[in-house]
């Protein structure tokens, strides 16, 4: 979770991600945003997210971030 | 059947009396019977093409289910038994099977779309290659219809069919439920390009007469057609003399027609989705929104997200996303990354990608080589801001003016001025004219015609302007109302005779003002011409 | 209860205010050619508020309305007559012009001027004619079948029910007159006829260009034998004239089509043309018309007219009805009205003369 924060955070600075909760629909993150950031989360934990995972539910904050990276570590 | 004739009118008129008379469950029946026969109208030899898409993106969607369905039963029934590794092989297995039908279906559908819309292109484009080359003998052109709107319900079927691969939907039983899905006919000319998931909530339910909502629903279509018929349509008479002549309508002349022909295009596309939305809303069907005032963006980005919403949410969620997250464009970045070093690289892919989709987004909106340019030239102006990005942030950390008012007005100025420009791409078949139209804007020595009555030739007369004027301001005046919440809502909670004022005199000016019919002067201006 | 009667009366409140608004707002847009010409779209309406009881309709264009005085037939040989005509009236519009005059009275003749067959003519066809010639009709399946039968392509039925949708755009140009005059009409005619002073003489009147094809149109024909049998149905004799007008140039062969077509069907065709008829008539080129041969003025219309009224006492059976009282008395009327405006109009005229 740490991991995630840093990666979030290298992208955008001013931006509480511990606290937010709306990253997507409120447009603090865009498509560019989540490619750079599926890159980086996906060389960090090793798990592949795909086209069908990037929904506004998965992106929201960085807690629902987390929980999907959990999961598919699982599946794999 | 075109949204501003009397036919539409009384047809939608018909539905929806009878939409609200007859059973409840023969609703969504009667929307399938009216939607095929409004196509019917449209023309009877395009039916083939919509039932085809509709029936091979339907089946494939039941086997593609199907096939799903098998699996989580099989991993279900054998939970226990199976190790993780055979669990990957099996679903692997399946995962194949259902691509091969959807690749098979979706090379199928982009294929009617391609030969009725792209095909001329294609051979248009050989023959200057051939003759180029010194060949005499040139391909002749085919002679294709294109279907109503089959841009709209191919890419909404497409939509359908990737989500169903997905997972993210579960696919229709009901193959008339479906046909619908497909055809609702106040879509299906213009948009918006709705999602199965969204639209299956409310399309299919009974719905009971509720007066609001109807009247909320109508509201919408008369501001619609207020903005349709006394904006744009009176706008169109000036722009079509202008782009018509190029030779004479050029300097300063361009700025003319980038701002009339970018305010048409809004006035004429988001008052035909509101004709669509409020449609659809009488009947008690949400739609996904469109629009979300897009000319108050602050930067070509937010625009962007602004404008033709459904259509750019498609291409991100259905091409943007799958390639910049496909293996090879992983692999890409990885490559880029060591070559060109962390920050470069990773966004030389993201790039790539977005040139695709905006590639792609020209060739969508017509196939002619000016919208390809067009979309290229989003494409370089987002790149480009994007590079700059973190000096804007330096820009506006440093300076606490960018945070006042007057900025904020000057970035969506600036950006209103941009996106008149690119819309210029729009107007010319010719993209050397686009240019030359472009640049002649600059030290053009005609500027006197902005002042001198040259403007009154172009089909307008000044009350035409006045009226245009107004028209303006009350579109203006709507979007600021429309930021605190529905500004149908507050008008509802008005006393009902200054309610009733408020429609009633908007019903009387579209009638009195409306550019519609033989007795408008300015559409005979236009006859006269030909 | 009481909140859904409430509802009610909002509702209707509502709808009543909705369609009288509407409704003036369309008497307020209409053109008010009456008295702000042309005064040619006032005729057809004008005729409802006639006496039915007419011996002789005309149906027809500027050429029956301009060059026939039912005044003098009535003046000189008690014929109780009635034009019908409009601007540039075709044949399919005359045919329900004449079925729409057959919902109130049955004549003893209708005269037909066989202009109206003009192919050249209906090829050129003017939405604003069609207006002029079918917005004053009332309704009836004759006006729907002339709507029907007279829309152009770019015209939608819809605003021939709804006027308003028509000359929506008149708003801007709106003055004094049209508020005036939106319940009222002024009386511009003489049972049809619209009086003309002045003279023009006739002068190297061109022959007319060779035509591609001099046919009478299907569609012509059909509306032709239609009026034929409406005619036979209700005992009314039908009459073919073509008016001595010089222009637009009458072709022989449109000429010998309808003398075809009236021997084929026991009609009666007089041209006016024609030399021997001219000699009779008296109509003098240089004299009788206002335009250099297209309509006749006044001189010429009586002359005309002196000629049709003996001709229909003599050979269509038409008696002289002078002897009924209160017939007499509502064209002793007229005739004033007549007279009042030839001296008018000629008052007028030298006016002009002196000026210029």
């Amino acid at each position: 979770m740490e991991k995630l924060l840093e990666i979030l955070t290298d992208l955008h600075s001013d931006v509480d991600f511990e606290t937010e909760e709306n990253l997507i629909d409120d447009g603090i993150l865009d498509s560019m945003d989540i490619i750079s950031l599926i890159t980086e989360i996906s060389e960090e934990y090793d798990v592949t997210i795909t086209a069908k995972d990037i929904i506004p539910a998965n992106f929201n904050s960085a807690k629902a971030l987390y929980a999907l990276i959990e999961r598919l570590s699982d599946e794999d | 059947m075109l949204f501003t004739s009397y036919e539409f009118l009384g047809f939608c008129a018909v539905l929806l009396l009878l939409y609200y008379i007859i059973p409840k469950k023969a609703q969504w029946p009667l929307l399938l019977v009216a939607s095929y026969a409004f196509y019917f109208i449209a023309g009877p030899q395009f039916i083939p093409f919509i039932a085809a898409t509709t029936l091979t993106v339907y089946l494939t969607a039941r086997v593609m289910q199907s096939i799903a369905d098998k699996q989580s039963a099989f991993l279900k029934a054998h939970k226990e038994e199976l190790s993780k590794e055979e669990k990957k092989i099996f679903k692997d297995k399946q995962k194949r099977k259902k691509l091969f039908w959807f690749v098979l279906c979706l090379l199928l559908n982009l294929g009617i779309l391609a030969t009725v819309k792209y095909a001329n292109f294609f051979i248009g484009n050989i023959n200057s290659a051939l003759i180029s080359f010194g060949s005499k003998s040139v391909l002749s052109f085919v002679n294709v219809i294109v279907p109503l709107g089959i841009s709209f319900y191919t890419f909404q079927s497409i939509g359908y069919l990737i989500d169903v691969y997905r997972g993210t939907v579960t696919a229709e039983k009901n193959v008339f439920k479906y046909a619908l899905f497909v055809s609702f006919f106040p879509q299906l000319v213009q948009g918006p390009i709705g999602r199965y998931g969204q639209m299956s909530e409310t399309l299919y339910t009974p719905h009971k007469f509720d007066s609001k909502q109807v009247g909320f629903g109508l509201e919408r279509v008369l501001w619609g057609y207020f903005k349709k018929l006394v904006i744009a349509d009176r706008l169109f008479v000036a722009v079509s003399t202008m782009i018509g002549d190029p030779s004479t309508y050029n300097g300063a002349y361009s700025i003319v027609i980038m701002l009339f022909y970018t305010v048409q295009l809004y006035a004429d596309f988001t008052g035909g989705i509101d004709i669509t939305i409020g449609l659809a809303e009488a009947m008690g069907i949400r739609l996904s929104e469109n629009f979300d005032r897009p000319y108050f963006s602050k930067s070509l980005k937010e625009y962007w997200r602004r404008w033709h919403i459904s259509m750019c949410s498609w291409f991100r969620d259905y091409l943007f996303y799958p390639v910049s997250v496909s293996k090879p464009m992983q692999k890409l970045t990885k490559f880029t990354k060591k070559v060109f070093g962390n920050n470069v690289g990773k966004r030389i892919p993201v790039y790539l990608s977005t040139a695709i989709v905006w590639f792609s987004t020209g060739i969508w909106h017509g196939a002619s080589w000016n919208f390809i340019v067009w979309g290229m030239a989003n494409f370089a102006v987002l790149m480009i801001s994007e590079e700059f990005e973190p000096l804007y942030k330096k820009f506006n950390d440093r300076f606490k003016f960018t945070k006042s008012f007057p900025y904020t007005l000057f970035r969506v100025v600036r950006t209103f001025a941009l996106v008149c420009a690119l819309n210029l791409f729009d107007c010319y078949v010719s993209i050397a004219t686009t240019g030359k139209i472009f640049f002649s804007a600059f030290g053009a020595r005609n500027y006197h015609v902005l002042f001198d009555g040259s403007l009154l030739n172009l089909g307008l007369t000044s009350l035409d302007y006045i009226i245009l004027l107004g028209g303006v301001l009350l579109m203006l005046t709507v979007s600021l109302l429309q930021r605190k919440g529905s500004v149908r809502e507050q008008i509802f909670r008005l006393p009902y005779p200054v309610r009733f004022a408020l429609y009633y005199g908007l019903f009387l000016i579209i009638i009195l003002m409306g550019a519609y019919g033989i007795g408008y002067d300015a559409s005979q201006f236009i006859y006269n011409q030909f | 209860m009481k909140a859904a009667a409430k509802k009610w009366i909002k509702f209707i409140a509502s709808a009543v205010i909705v369609v009288v608004t509407l409704s003036l707002l369309q008497m307020l847009l209409m053109p008010k050619y009456s008295v702000d010409g042309p005064v040619e779209g006032a005729f057809v309406a004008e005729y409802y508020g006639e006496v039915k009881d007419h011996d002789v309709i005309f149906v027809g264009d500027c050429e029956v309305y301009e060059n026939f005085s039912p005044i003098v037939l009535w003046r000189d040989y008690g014929i109780n007559s009635y034009i019908r005509g409009s601007a540039d009236q075709y044949i399919y519009q005359s045919y329900y012009l004449l079925e729409d005059t057959l919902r109130y009275e049955t004549p003893k003749v209708v005269v037909f001027n066989v202009q109206a067959l003009d192919p050249k003519r209906e090829a050129e066809a003017k939405e604003a004619y069609n207006r002029m010639s079918i917005d004053g009709m009332k309704w009836s399946p004759a006006k729907i079948g002339a709507i029907n039968s007279s829309m152009l392509e770019d015209e939608q039925f819809l605003d021939y029910v709804f006027p308003i949708l028509r000359y929506h755009s008149r708003w801007s140009e709106l003055d004094k007159t049209d508020f005036e005059y939106m319940f009222k009409s002024e009386k511009v005619s003489h049972n049809g006829y619209l009086m003309k002073v002045g003279v023009k003489p006739a002068e190297n009147v061109p022959e007319g260009k060779p035509l591609h094809d001099y046919k009478f149109t299907e569609k012509a024909r059909k509306h032709l034998d239609m009026m034929v049998e409406l005619c036979e149905k209700n005992g009314i004799k039908l009459l073919l004239i073509k008016a001595p007008s010089l222009y637009p140039y009458w072709y022989p062969e449109y000429d010998q089509q309808v003398a075809q077509y009236a021997k084929e069907h026991n009609l009666t065709y007089i041209n006016f043309l024609d030399e021997t008829i001219q000699a009779e008539t008296g109509i003098d080129y240089t004299k009788d018309t206002y335009d250099a041969g297209l309509h006749m003025n006044v001189e010429g219309a009586e002359k005309l007219s002196e000629w049709l009224g003996k001709y229909l006492t003599e050979n269509m059976g038409l008696t002289d009805r002078r002897g009924e009282a209160e017939l007499a008395a509502c064209w002793e009327d007229k005739i004033a009205f007549y007279e009042a405006d030839k001296k008018a109009k000629y008052e007028e005229y030298e006016k002009n003369i002196e000026a210029n």
